[in-house]
């Protein structure tokens, strides 16, 4: 995790080149404008180090210094926030909003418990499966996500994420006939004799999201990510320029799925189990993944991680605030009422507003203000 | 034969209720282009109101009309409060901030009102009317679908006067439309906006509590199902048709009753039905069986 802001300290000030092979043609110059990835100033780079090198250290020490407890915790942070990675690949970055990357996570968790609880498989082993069958589904939505746009997508997906536990209900049967299924604890045990079971949890999880992020970072600074935006920002001008939208679109999707199959293969480790049982579970899911992306600041590379951890404390903090029988009604109250203070707050997310304030120490104006967050596009009338 | 026209029957009393909420839906978006998550909540919140108002004794429709009232208001005040903050940011964060509404207002309800299962009495004649028997076998329809029918019939007719026939309507579709250029002409944007949320909240308050009255009982997640249903008839009929919404909501509600009685296959999973009917429409017209098409200039 700490791998993308150590580096992100020194982008050149070009943007890495085309694949090669593609680009027949001479190398263009520079397009007029503000440069795409602009020189940082001296200070914000230092910031950005000393930033990097302490998180990195506080990332890795924190499950020995935690109880077990804590570590759950930490490691739920850290699905959410691959799966809320994944979603901003596809939100921040291509624009497309989807309310239903509940239901890939689905697909991932009961792939994965699937797997280990009737095959007897090992859970690593399981994890690439859940990523490509989870990946396959979205790209069986994406495409008509084509021509599905915008709020008509938000519900399709919506739907999706409705669906997923009826589908579960119906086909799987865990303990009971209910669809419920809880891998033995022994299949979770560490495969390092030094790690306790919750910190080679903890470990596992931060090296799988510390993998995918660095992919999402590479992947949003490529011919690909570029395209990406082209496709958010100025679809026709984007086409006009030989981006191919079907394929950005629907490859974005099937990308952004495989993370949160990913996302729920790992949850059945943290969480133990695999559930759908609750109609409305991988709604709330969604949900999650949305709020984390908008709260921590969408298109952007730490926003999910931000928003994960937030999300994961809020929500524990809000139990744990009140006590009794009205904690159960109260705390989704305090939750709501805490997402939309946040929005009204920090409308970039907390990353974005994090860069404006380090903008105004650093008395560089134009460098917070040359690549915003989520600048929404103008809607024509 | 019989079975099938009853199944029908039974669909259409589903669909008036997905119908009812939709509208509410269509009109929320129509005015200010904004889709509320937090809609079936709202309308959840004015149910319990109005189920409180009968139990003083009250009689039903009174109840219903006095929490359509209160339900106005606290639209109009939702808007003014918690929606205008973020007006005009990125939808993103609109969608975050009704999502927000949904968790606050679906638990604030069971606060105030408990976590009990409800009775809400119905506002129309109990019993059925035969429409017609051959053999031996009838086949009926319930009086209080024929009264969700009605009502719908009426809030269509009455919102597509107010916003086609009226000045009113036409501030409110400009403001829409068009919000600064809407200001520039000297309509008070703002009060438009309040008066939109004000409706879609009455209009809530409305189908809520039918549709309670319709269950034998209703608690805190009354709406959550029927949401998206509702969704989806909305998204079906075009989002910005009022007739849309109502024709759209008895597709979705016939077909429900349908694939239940007779696709074996889907059995557990019968919203694969709507969601491929939304698939299938929106493929072939994008915009929905009633929509328009926007034309963008680039």
């Amino acid at each position: 995790m700490a791998g993308p802001s150590v580096n992100d300290a020194t982008p050149g000030p070009e943007p890495e080149d085309a694949a090669p092979g593609e680009d027949a043609a001479p190398a263009a110059p520079r397009p007029l404008g503000p440069p795409l990835y602009p020189p940082l100033a001296p200070t914000v780079i230092t910031l950005r180090v000393i930033f990097g090198v302490l998180l990195a250290a506080a990332v890795l020490y924190a499950p020995i210094y935690f109880t077990p407890q804590n570590n759950r915790i930490l490691s739920q942070a850290i699905y959410l926030a691959v799966a809320a990675m994944g979603l901003n690949l596809l939100t921040g970055f291509n624009g497309q909003i989807s309310i239903g990357h509940g239901a890939f996570f689905a697909v991932g968790a009961f792939t994965t418990a699937i797997l280990m609880v009737d095959h007897n498989w090992t859970f690593e082993a399981t994890i690439p499966i859940a990523a490509v069958l989870a990946g396959t589904v979205g790209l069986l939505v994406g495409f008509p996500a084509l021509r599905v746009r915008g709020l008509y997508l938000a519900l399709v997906t919506l739907g999706l994420a409705v669906l997923a536990p009826q589908v579960a209900n119906k086909y799987v049967h865990g303990t009971g006939g209910r669809p419920l299924l809880q891998p033995r604890r022994s299949e979770f045990s560490s495969l390092l004799t030094f790690l306790d079971d919750d910190q080679w949890m903890y470990y596992l999880c931060l090296a799988i999201a510390a993998l995918l992020f660095f992919v999402a970072w590479n992947l949003v600074r490529s011919r690909v990510g570029r395209a990406m935006v082209a496709c958010r920002d100025e679809e026709l001008a984007a086409s006009t320029l030989g981006v191919n939208l079907a394929g950005t679109k629907v490859g974005t999707f099937a990308i952004s799925a495989a993370y949160a199959g990913i996302a729920g293969s790992l949850s059945v480790m943290v969480d133990r189990l695999a559930d759908g049982t609750n109609p409305v579970l991988y709604f709330q899911r969604s949900i999650e993944f949305l709020v984390a992306v908008v709260i921590g600041g969408a298109a952007t590379m730490f926003g999910p991680i931000v928003g994960a951890v937030l999300l994961v404390l809020l929500r524990r903090n809000t139990q744990d605030l009140l006590e009794g029988q009205k904690a159960q009604v109260l705390s989704p109250a305090l939750y709501g009422a805490a997402l939309m203070a946040i929005v009204y707050v920090l409308p970039e997310g907390v990353v974005g507003g994090v860069r404006r304030l380090v903008a105004r120490v650093a008395r560089q104006q134009p460098v917070a203000t040359a690549q915003p967050p989520s600048s929404p596009t103008p809607e024509p009338a | 034969m019989q079975l099938f026209v009853s199944q029908v029957l039974n669909g259409i009393g589903y669909g008036v209720v997905y119908g009812s909420v939709a509208l509410a839906l269509v009109l929320i978006f129509r005015v200010t282009g904004v889709l509320n998550f937090a809609q079936g909540e709202m309308a959840l919140f004015s149910t319990y109101v109005s189920w409180k108002l009968t139990t003083t004794g009250m009689p039903v429709a009174l109840a219903i009309a006095l929490s359509m009232v209160i339900a106005f208001i606290g639209g109009a005040l939702i808007e003014r409060v918690f929606i205008r903050p973020v007006e005009g940011r990125s939808p993103l964060n609109v969608v975050i901030v009704t999502l927000g509404m949904f968790l606050a207002i679906n638990s604030l309800t069971q606060l105030v009102f408990g976590t009990d299962p409800q009775q809400m009495p119905s506002p129309f004649p109990s019993g059925s009317i035969e429409l017609f028997s051959s053999g031996g076998e009838s086949i009926e329809v319930s009086k209080s679908t024929i009264g969700l029918i009605v009502v719908l019939l009426v809030e269509c007719a009455a919102l597509w006067f107010l916003l086609q026939r009226t000045r009113l309507g036409l501030r409110l579709r400009a403001v829409a439309s068009n919000p600064d250029s809407a200001r520039l002409v000297g309509i008070n944007s703002g009060a438009m906006l309040m008066l939109g949320w004000g409706l879609a909240a009455a209009l809530g308050a409305l189908a809520g509590s039918l549709v309670a009255s319709k269950q034998t009982a209703f608690d805190a997640s009354l709406m959550q199902i029927i949401l998206v249903y509702a969704f989806a008839a909305a998204a079906l009929g075009g989002f910005e048709s009022l007739i849309g919404a109502v024709v759209a909501g008895l597709i979705v509600g016939v077909a429900y009753t349908l694939t239940i009685q007779y696709i074996d296959a889907l059995d557990g999973i019968e919203l694969v039905m709507p969601l491929g009917l939304i698939l299938a429409v929106l493929l072939v017209k994008p915009n929905g069986l009633f929509g328009r098409r926007t034309v963008e200039r680039v």
